[in-house]
């Protein structure tokens, strides 16, 4: 088996999974506590032929992804939180063209300029909402130096296949800690479907089946076709006043992502650490670290998402009725607000935990045995 | 290739205003495409068009050719993928006065500076057509808007000046009173390497011309020819080919450093 074993900072990690996982085009802007990964991309994307911008802000980086997606080119761009506030306007855009790419993610404290240099868990919901309209994305959270390598190729892998923008929800713990990484190199790499050259498509945006997934007709293979991120029709033409056409255009647009949220959660992996208590704790990226250490001295069960988005209610549901519930997040509560419709939202309680760093061990075996009483 | 074939009539009747100088640009747009094409210059199934948002931003629809209709004043960042992830593309850029010289101005200066191989042909109608006639960065100061029913405090910005300040080597500015003109301007743009930027002045009857006592489309046009010169005429708005340089573009420069790069990886 051909891989490489280093010693790498979490967005190196990333760097490097983006390469492996085929990403050939980077479009960025200097943002703490991502900046390394625009380094490393500037360093690595030549020697394989790939290309490297630096753009003039946030705005155009993501429309110069979307550009070089819709050229063939998978890309890739890597953020913080105000830059990923101003990425929102494309992050609907790339929804609503349904252009595959991946934007890197690595929260820090806000709201605004917040804390730069700390971690943060608060852009949950700004990942699948912060655009307007209705629209789903996939968000994956990595808790580890290897994960930020292993998901980010996932990433790549559901942006092709769903033909959405694809999140990786990182934090600063993850980004900048540096840990022992395998660098697998026969990993499974995913490329969108293509029609065949030349082909005249009819229908490039197909309105049913409402979960459907078109293959995406690239620029420059003859096809001739409009792209536009007005409301359009099976031909891809605006239809702005049609009620019927925008329903079921939004409507695949989430379904085509609802629809899959068991597949991503079981393709991409989630760890679930059943003990003999009552007590389930809940926590994900950089945060569930202390978390697992917590639940293991206290012989609690354990939920470790790795998808944050699409949610999967029914296996949260699953894995966790019945139990007292403590979700545990680097903010004051998102991630929770989703358990909370998912189970009886009085066994749901939150330990939110804002100011850059998570919280110890200590501090959260004293919530559960406060919420334990 | 006739110009006919370019045109997707089955989104006929288009959205534009009787009398808008849209019209006029799609018009020549089309027969330069048809006319390079004919010609073997370009490649029909290589040539994209990118436009972001306003009146001028539906053109490319109406275009059968690959079109990428983007959000508001960000077409040249989106091209600015497409050209560097395939430099075999041919792009072409249509934008207006809001898009490229209000919200997206940012965009338009740097690939000036980066010297990016686009062709921008921007609709220079004075106001936002599409949202019902505000001012805009290039509506004259004293001129009627609908958000400047006082005449407008502010002065405009000469786009042709700007994009050169920020290195654009070939500027063009007509109008749409200056069809033929403006058919072999475009056909200089595509011929030229690098970022190529016309500047075309364009009537807009309905929510321009009607504040500003030129009422019909007749009328902006004799505006247009009387108050504009090849030469520099003071009190004139001066057009023609402002600026033709030669310089490298930029997808050049970042595909030998790519070459040099990796030559060096499979050589080590």
């Amino acid at each position: 088996m051909s891989e490489k074993v280093e010693f790498l900072q979490g967005n190196e990690a990333c760097a490097e999974g983006a390469i492996a996982a085929g990403c050939r085009f980077f479009a960025g802007y200097p943002i703490t506590p991502s900046t390394e990964i625009a380094e490393r991309m500037s360093e690595r994307l030549p020697e394989v032929g790939g290309v490297y911008v630096q753009m003039e802000d946030e705005i155009a980086s993501l429309a110069a992804v979307i550009g070089a997606s819709w050229a063939g080119v998978k890309a890739m761009t890597a953020t913080a939180g105000p830059g990923f506030s101003l990425m929102q306007e494309h992050m609907g855009f790339a929804a609503m063209t349904e252009t595959p790419c991946v934007i890197v993610n690595v929260q820090r404290g806000g709201p605004s300029t917040g804390q730069p240099t700390k971690a943060s868990q608060s852009d949950v919901m700004q990942a699948r909402w912060g655009s307007h309209g209705d629209y789903e994305i996939v968000a994956l959270s990595p808790s580890t130096v290897q994960e930020m390598y292993d998901l980010t190729i996932e990433c790549f892998n559901w942006s092709e296949r769903l033909r959405v923008p694809a999140v990786l929800l990182a934090d600063e713990v993850v980004g900048h800690m540096r840990e022992r990484v395998v660098l697998r190199e026969d990993v499974e790499v995913v490329d969108r479907e293509l029609p065949e050259e030349g082909e005249e498509i009819e229908e490039p945006f197909p309105l049913e089946p409402d979960d459907h997934v078109p293959p995406m007709p690239v620029f420059g293979r003859g096809h001739r076709v409009h792209v536009t991120g007005l409301t359009h029709d099976e031909r891809g033409y605006p239809a702005t006043d049609d009620p019927e056409v925008h329903r079921k255009l939004v409507r695949r647009l989430c379904n085509k992502v609802r629809k899959r949220a068991r597949e991503i959660h079981e393709s991409v992996g989630y760890d679930f650490i059943e003990r003999e208590s009552d007590l389930a704790l809940v926590a994900y990226g950089g945060c569930a670290r202390t978390v697992l250490e917590a639940a293991e001295e206290l012989g609690a069960t354990v939920f470790r998402p790795k998808v944050i988005h699409p949610f999967d209610a029914d296996l949260v549901r699953k894995l966790l009725d019945g139990y007292e519930v403590l979700v545990v997040e680097m903010n004051l509560g998102q991630y929770v607000e989703m358990v909370e419709r998912a189970l009886d939202a009085e066994c749901v309680h939150l330990l939110g935990h804002p100011g850059g760093y998570p919280p110890t061990p200590e501090r959260v075996i004293k919530e559960a045995e406060r919420i334990q009483g | 290739m006739d110009w006919r074939e370019l045109i997707r009539w089955e989104r006929m009747p288009h959205i534009l205003c009787p009398g808008c100088g849209n019209g006029t640009i799609l018009n020549v747009l089309v027969r330069a495409l048809a006319e390079k094409f004919e010609e073997g210059e370009l490649d029909p199934d290589k040539t994209v068009l990118v436009s972001g948002i306003g009146c001028s931003s539906r053109l490319p629809g109406y275009v059968k050719l690959d079109s990428l209709h983007t959000t508001h004043g960000r077409p040249i960042a989106f091209a600015t993928g497409l050209k560097l992830a395939n430099p075999e593309l041919e792009v072409i850029v249509v934008t207006g006065n809001g898009d490229a010289a209000a919200i997206g101005g940012n965009h338009l200066i740097h690939a000036a500076r980066r010297n990016l191989d686009i062709t921008v042909i921007c609709s220079n109608n004075y106001v936002y057509g599409m949202t019902g006639g505000q001012a805009s960065p290039t509506t004259p100061q004293g001129a009627k808007s609908t958000t400047t029913p006082y005449g407008n405090p502010e002065p405009p910005f000469d786009l042709c000046e700007l994009v050169m300040g920020a290195g654009a080597p070939h500027v063009e500015r007509w109008t749409t009173a200056h069809p033929h003109q403006l058919k072999q301007a475009i056909h200089r743009a595509l011929e030229r390497e690098g970022f190529s930027f016309i500047d075309v002045l364009s009537q807009c009857p309905t929510n321009y011309g009607r504040r500003n006592d030129m009422r019909s489309p007749r009328e902006m046009l004799e505006w247009l020819r009387e108050n504009t010169s090849t030469e520099d005429e003071p009190g004139k708005i001066r057009i023609g080919v402002l600026r033709d340089e030669e310089r490298k573009p930029f997808h050049e420069r970042v595909y030998e450093l790519v070459e040099e790069v990796s030559g060096d990886e499979e050589g080590g």
